[in-house]
């Protein structure tokens, strides 16, 4: 049992991920299922972000799909419109999530829980209505059709589903080496201690506006480049890529697979992606086997597939590793109690 | 070290301390005490920055710090512990404690991102000090444990240290005894004056008047925002005043 947990917390397990992920496009039964992965690869990118301001940080953003959104219109904005190649409007798509999350951010970040996450609501909703009427600028309801690929610069050609597919697990890889990164440094631990409780983080020194900001628009850059990837598959979009239900359906992934976790967002997009597809059959009835299910999952494993299970094996090993400490609690009071008065 | 003078706070009518001017020496061990409601809590949010004070000045080792933000006030020294203590559950002992040395600490996103020395060293000192301050609450032996299978005291050892790894010179203890029993306020006031000798300032809010008593070197009391007493706890043990704060005076039991 234990050999099998370690294993899957062990880096053994990562590189098989990955190998997995490589090796998909092969064992694939159909280019539509590699489409599928691709398309799930692009919003677990997207659910990496939200990870960070809501995972991490403890901000509850229901504006991340606008953000989504706002990266798909300005790569398809920007091909389409002003003929720029998709790749410096990928860049862009980048830099206008971080902005726009920037400018948000220092705004919404000023209210705090359900405040905030109401406010968020509210701005996702602006983020839709804009796309949807300013018809000059977004085409409005018609959407945006014709949208560049990616460049293959005559090496790849990335309209082809396996290439995209690759250059979609690159960016997906990109991304959760940088969480990982962000999420084990001082950075990733000053917003859990922002996510703990505002008031105590101040008491160590946080300054509390411009760690939350950060991680706002780390979340909001995911987001954008996730939309600009979106874009350059989908090469069609329309103001319903800023329907709150993709919002939702970003946290639903989240909450399944773990939020605060490292490999949650992937395993609850892979998850729920694959599930969705299963039940493709039932058509609108397929929320009949949802509904319940993540019923079940949130009263039983509120912290999500990967948060339980990294839960569960931590306190085995913690009540593991010193042998005697694991004995009895009311001994070790007692010793810790004696310690301190000796100490005095 | 921290003066305070003329300190009132307002929300809107009342008055939740109201005029008060104390003075807290350095390397002691300083206690407020009060009927709940008196304005205590208020009284230590108003020093950590947590709110700004109506009016009325807050000065701590010569600098003017009134209205300051509460994070900056750590940088300068300042630390607090909070009446329920909040820590991450699911990390271990030790990790919680690690943050605690943030603010002592320069490394931003781009550090991260290209994972610089600095950043690496600066991990390293705050796992180290993480370890040492640990060490100073007697609680090396659990530095592994989930802070979810810790127990009430255990929690107020990590409180403490956390407070520590801030390295504050003014340590500010909001009922640090409350919700233990008798003797693990032993050890924690075993705790506190540990602290003093290392040459931290302990500022606290108590209602167990037996560990006060014992405890501190200077009592402030405080009735409706107000100070009524001040004085080593032999002079507020016979103070009239406080007696009648607390107990209610000869004429109320009379009527």
């Amino acid at each position: 049992m234990d050999r099998i947990a370690n294993f899957f917390a062990s880096p053994a397990m990562k590189v098989l991920l990955l190998a997995f992920a490589l090796i998909f496009p092969l064992i694939a039964g159909s280019e539509y299922q590699i489409y599928v992965m691709a398309l799930a690869f692009i919003w677990a990118i997207a659910v990496y972000g939200l990870n960070i301001i809501t995972g991490f940080c403890g901000q509850l953003n229901l504006a991340h799909g606008g953000f989504f959104a706002i990266g798909a219109y300005v790569v398809a904005i920007l091909t389409v419109d002003h003929g720029w190649a998709f790749w410096p409007a990928f860049v862009a798509a980048g830099v206008f999530g971080a902005v726009f999350g920037f400018l948000v951010g220092v705004v919404s970040l000023r209210l705090k829980e359900h405040y905030f996450a109401i406010f968020t609501l509210c701005v996702g909703f602006i983020i839709y209505l804009l796309l949807d009427k300013w018809e000059a600028l977004t085409h409005g309801s018609l959407g945006i059709i014709n949208i560049a690929p990616p460049e293959g610069f005559g090496l790849i050609d990335f309209t082809r589903t396996i290439p995209f597919y690759y250059l979609v697990l690159f960016f997906l890889v990109l991304a959760i080496v940088l969480v990982s990164r962000i999420s084990r440094s001082l950075i990733g631990r000053t917003f859990l201690a922002i996510r703990i409780s505002d008031d105590l983080a101040q008491s160590l020194g946080i300054n509390l506006m411009r760690n939350k900001v950060l991680a706002f628009v780390l979340s909001t850059v995911y987001a954008g480049l996730a939309g600009g990837l979106y874009a350059g598959v989908v090469r069609f979009i329309g103001p319903a890529e800023a329907d709150v239900v993709h919002t939702f359906d970003i946290i639903t992934y989240l909450l399944v697979g773990g939020i605060g976790t490292l490999m949650g967002p992937l395993v609850g997009t892979m998850a729920i992606t694959w599930l969705t597809q299963a039940v493709q059959s039932f058509e609108e009835y397929r929320m009949i086997v949802f509904g319940p299910l993540l019923v079940v999952l949130v009263i039983f494993m509120p912290k999500g597939v990967v948060g339980t299970f990294l839960t569960w094996r931590g306190r085995r090993l913690a009540s593991k590793t010193p042998a005697k400490e694991g004995q009895s609690r009311v001994g070790d009071t007692a010793t810790s109690s004696k310690e301190a008065s000796d100490n005095a | 070290m921290l003066k305070i003078n003329n300190l009132t706070k307002r929300f809107g009518g009342l008055a939740a301390v109201n005029d008060v001017s104390v003075e807290f020496a350095a390397g002691q061990i300083n206690a407020i005490i009060g009927p709940n409601g008196a304005g205590k809590t208020t009284f230590f949010n108003l020093v950590a920055g947590a709110m700004p004070p109506s009016s009325g000045s807050i000065e701590f080792n010569g600098m003017d710090v009134t209205g300051m933000a509460p994070d900056r006030i750590a940088r300068l020294g300042i630390a607090r512990t909070f009446q329920t203590t909040k820590l991450f559950e699911q990390s271990t002992v030790l990790d919680n404690l690690i943050v605690g040395h943030r603010l002592r600490t320069q490394s931003r996103l781009w550090d991260v991102i290209i994972n610089s020395k600095r950043l690496r060293d600066e991990e390293q000192k705050c796992r180290s000090r993480a370890a040492e301050v640990l060490d100073f609450v007697g609680l090396s032996h659990i530095g592994h444990r989930y802070i979810a299978d810790t127990t009430q005291e255990e929690r107020k050892r990590v409180a403490f240290a956390l407070a520590m790894a801030t390295d504050p010179e003014l340590v500010l203890l909001d009922e640090p005894a409350g919700g233990i029993n008798p003797e693990e306020t032993e050890n924690l006031a075993a705790l506190i004056r540990k602290m003093v000798d290392h040459g931290i300032t302990v500022c606290l809010i108590e209602h167990k008047m037996d560990m006060i008593m014992s405890l501190a070197d200077k009592i402030m009391v405080l009735d409706h925002g107000e100070k009524i007493a001040e004085g080593t706890p032999e002079q507020i043990k016979n103070d009239p005043v406080v007696i009648e704060a607390y107990l209610g005076s000869e004429e109320d039991v009379e009527a």
